[in-house]
């Protein structure tokens, strides 16, 4: 990261605040009910960007399977939904399930009637899937483009398997949630969406802070060191395997979350959400906002989700050569993402080259100094 | 013995699909460490080649020669993905030398592009940009030496790419206009009619052999004995080695290694457009058809290990094999008693995307063991 980053007044930082936090409480009743949904899911989204910029940003590793994790969390909702809100169906048991002739709940859905279970479930599950493929690949050394098409391949085996399963999650058709009841109200109606909007805004700021809290100290410095330099944090005697092992379940549990908010935002879970496309779509949210800068994840994920709708209403078959413009342009001229370009001297650079003058940064103290030398 | 005979063929012949799509893409990932993500639609690229070739012809001057469209495909596959691959070097990959993760998502995007690109292209004007492609990158090049040490061959170069763009605009009209199918762009899926010698099964100790896999396994054959005579015979071939196990030492040699990665680079394009024409074979083909080969791809590559080619041939078909012994449930049928929980396990796993999940599973376990593949490059260096 660059050494002069802007630093921002303080009094700036809290109105910041202030009027975020206005518009949070404020948007419900200003924006349409269509695109405040829209908009709970963006935000939803840019809980599991956070989780791509940990790994990605700060610790190096390339993930391409992260829609795991998402589906993983969004299952763990959209199936408790379906349980408590089928107690008119025979055998107390979801109704897609009469369809493929199964009579009794799959053992391992038993756990998610009660809802405690489900709450810790939508994130420890994925973070522990994460774990345990992450260990299995670290320990090895395998990183790198390894590593990315590994975990691509495992969000292949992943989507191929909750494809296939009828008897077990639905297969191809998914779980819907918006027709399923949650104390008392239908998922899918207005007022459960609006406080879905509020649960999401305040659990995207709840996470910017702890991805904060992650990168901060020593824990985070050790993340920077594996990214830069791998063998030397080995020779300097910590165990990276573990500290990855750590920050790739991390970003899994954040996944998870953000994949159950999704999911009962859009009304539906479907082994869509583990196609290869949108995965590395996860990645390309990051790299436009900034990555290595968390704000940048989430402004990233907000935004070019709200121009993809736009573009897509307006002109479908562009959205592509504009994404595919994106990942190209992004990588090969913006490597820093938006938020890094801004504060990495981005603007005066480029001021510069329009002849205007650029400021020389030093110390202050110095400056002062050499002005009083040349008045001598 | 004639179910295993029937097993171990369609495993080679799925093996086979994997193979050369795969030996392109292991030959670059050993020399440059880059994994092209793009390398997919390169291979969709070659599958609508032999599409447009054969269309082409039908028509009344070619249709005498019909039948032999399937062998003139092959080449024009391997030039087309070969010059695509080659603009996609020389413009985006090696601007991003050293860094193999921006590269990743830069493929990716490349494959978003070209996918979109055939959607709402039509393939005669395709065809007329790849003309203009191919001879603006390489007119230049056959000029004596005499003319491009000139200080003038900046104009050579810029006539030759106007020459190139009023050719294929000529030649996109002029198919355009001749054919009708290939004047609309179209998203729809197409597809690809073997020639009649092609159709139909041989017999061989009693085992009927579909020809068209006989066909694709030539193909594969052909394709490794002629890299491999490459790589091992020519002088090129030697350089591409030198600088696949040392490029400092052999830039210092006098190596030059920038031509070294275009060469590779365009001939591992060219690998992924005969596969295509393989893949057109199979089944239909669409913009997407790409992504169904691509992941096994990689598995091939990780599970071989780089700069042997051995490895990637092995790992295809065991891959292949695997496949379909685990995916068609041939096991069952070999072994008819087997006990109860294991028939279930076994019958869980025999459809083609649960044999995925089975194959990924027995990678990740093999990779427990052999974490740089069957045959990993041997080094001091700290990385690697």
């Amino acid at each position: 990261m660059s050494l002069s980053k802007i630093q921002f007044d303080k009094k700036i930082v809290l109105s910041f605040w202030i009027i975020l936090i206005a518009l949070i409480i404020a948007a419900p009743t200003i924006l349409p009910v269509f695109r405040l949904n829209l908009l709970g899911r963006y935000l939803s989204l840019s809980i599991v960007a956070l989780g791509v910029d940990l790994i990605w940003g700060y610790t190096g590793l390339l993930s391409l399977g992260q829609g795991i994790f998402f589906a993983l969390g969004g299952y763990c909702a959209a199936m408790y939904l379906q349980i408590t809100s089928s107690t008119e169906f025979p055998n107390n048991i979801p109704e897609f399930f009469a369809l493929y002739g199964v009579e009794k709940l799959p053992f391992f859905w038993e756990p998610f009637r009660s809802p405690v279970f489900t709450f810790f479930a939508i994130w420890i599950i994925p973070a522990l899937v994460a774990g345990l493929i992450g260990y299995l690949v670290f320990r090895n050394r395998i990183k790198g483009v390894y590593f990315s098409i590994l975990t691509q391949a495992s969000l292949l085996v992943f989507f191929n398997f909750f494809n296939g399963q009828q008897k077990l999650i639905n297969g191809t058709n998914g779980l819907k949630t918006d027709v399923t009841q949650l104390f008392g109200q239908m998922v899918g109606s207005e007022s459960m969406q609006r406080i879905f909007f509020w649960i999401t805004a305040i659990l995207v700021i709840a996470a910017w802070f702890f991805a904060k809290w992650v990168v901060k100290g020593r824990f985070g410095n050790i993340l920077i060191g594996i990214r830069d330099d791998e063998p030397r944090v080995r020779f300097t005697g910590y165990n990276p395997v573990i500290f990855k092992t750590i920050i790739f379940s991390i970003a899994g549990g954040l996944a998870g979350i953000s994949g159950a908010l999704y999911t009962v935002q859009s009304g539906i879970v479907s082994p869509q959400f583990m196609t290869v496309p949108f995965s590395i779509e996860m990645v390309i949210w990051v790299a436009v906002g900034g990555r290595g800068t968390l704000l940048g994840a989430i402004l990233g994920a907000v935004f070019i989700n709200y121009a993809k709708s736009l573009v897509s209403e307006a002109l479908p078959a562009s959205w592509m050569f504009i994404q595919g413009g994106l990942f190209i342009l992004v990588v090969t001229a913006l490597p820093e993402g938006v938020l890094g370009w801004i504060q990495g001297n981005g603007p005066r650079n480029l001021l510069q080259r329009f002849g205007m003058k650029r400021k020389i940064e030093t110390y202050p103290s110095l400056e002062v100094n050499n002005k009083e030398g040349n008045n001598e | 013995m004639e179910l295993l005979l029937d097993s171990l063929f369609n495993g080679v012949a799925i093996g086979s699909v994997l193979l050369v799509a795969a030996l392109g893409l292991a030959i670059v990932f050993g020399l440059m460490g880059v994994i092209n993500l793009a390398h997919g639609e390169l291979m969709m690229l070659g599958a609508y080649t032999t599409y447009v070739t054969q269309l082409i012809f039908k028509l009344p001057i070619l249709k005498p020669f019909y039948n032999s469209y399937i062998i003139v495909s092959i080449f024009l596959a391997f030039i087309v993905s070969g010059v695509v691959g080659i603009l996609l070097e020389k413009t985006i990959i090696r601007k991003l030398y050293g860094s193999p993760l921006e590269t990743l998502l830069a493929t990716w995007g490349v494959s978003l592009i070209l996918q979109q690109f055939v959607r709402s292209v039509p393939l005669a004007y395709g065809t007329g940009l790849v003309i203009i492609l191919l001879i603006g990158l390489f007119l230049p090049t056959t000029f004596p030496s005499k003319i491009k040490e000139s200080i003038n061959f900046k104009y050579f170069k810029f006539s030759s790419w106007i020459f190139a763009a009023l050719t294929g605009v000529l030649t996109g009209s002029v198919i355009s206009s001749s054919v009708s199918k290939l004047s609309r762009a179209s998203a729809r899926n197409v597809d690809v009619t073997a020639p009649a010698w092609m159709r139909g099964q041989i017999e061989i100790i009693g085992t009927a052999f579909p020809k068209t896999r006989l066909m694709i396994i030539v193909i594969t054959l052909i394709s490794v004995i002629a890299i491999t005579l490459f790589l091992n015979q020519s002088a090129w071939g030697m350089r591409i080695r030198a600088v696949t196990q040392n490029r400092q030492m052999s830039d210092c040699l006098g190596i030059s290694t920038e031509k070294v990665d275009i060469i590779t680079f365009g001939i591992g394009s060219g690998l992924a457009g005969v596969a295509g024409v393989a893949v057109s074979l199979l089944g239909s083909v669409g913009p997407n058809v790409g992504g169904n080969y691509i992941v096994g791809c990689f598995m091939v590559v990780v599970l071989g290990g780089v700069g042997n080619l051995l490895g990637t041939v092995l790992a295809s078909f065991g891959i292949g094999i695997m496949t379909d012994l685990i995916g068609a449930g041939r096991l069952l049928s070999i072994w008819p008693d087997m006990p109860l929980p294991l028939s279930n396990t076994i019958n869980f796993f025999a459809t083609t995307s649960m044999a995925r999940v089975m194959i990924f599973a027995l990678i990740v376990i093999f990779l427990q063991f052999k974490p740089t593949g069957l045959f990993p490059q041997k080094g001091r260096m700290v990385e690697n």
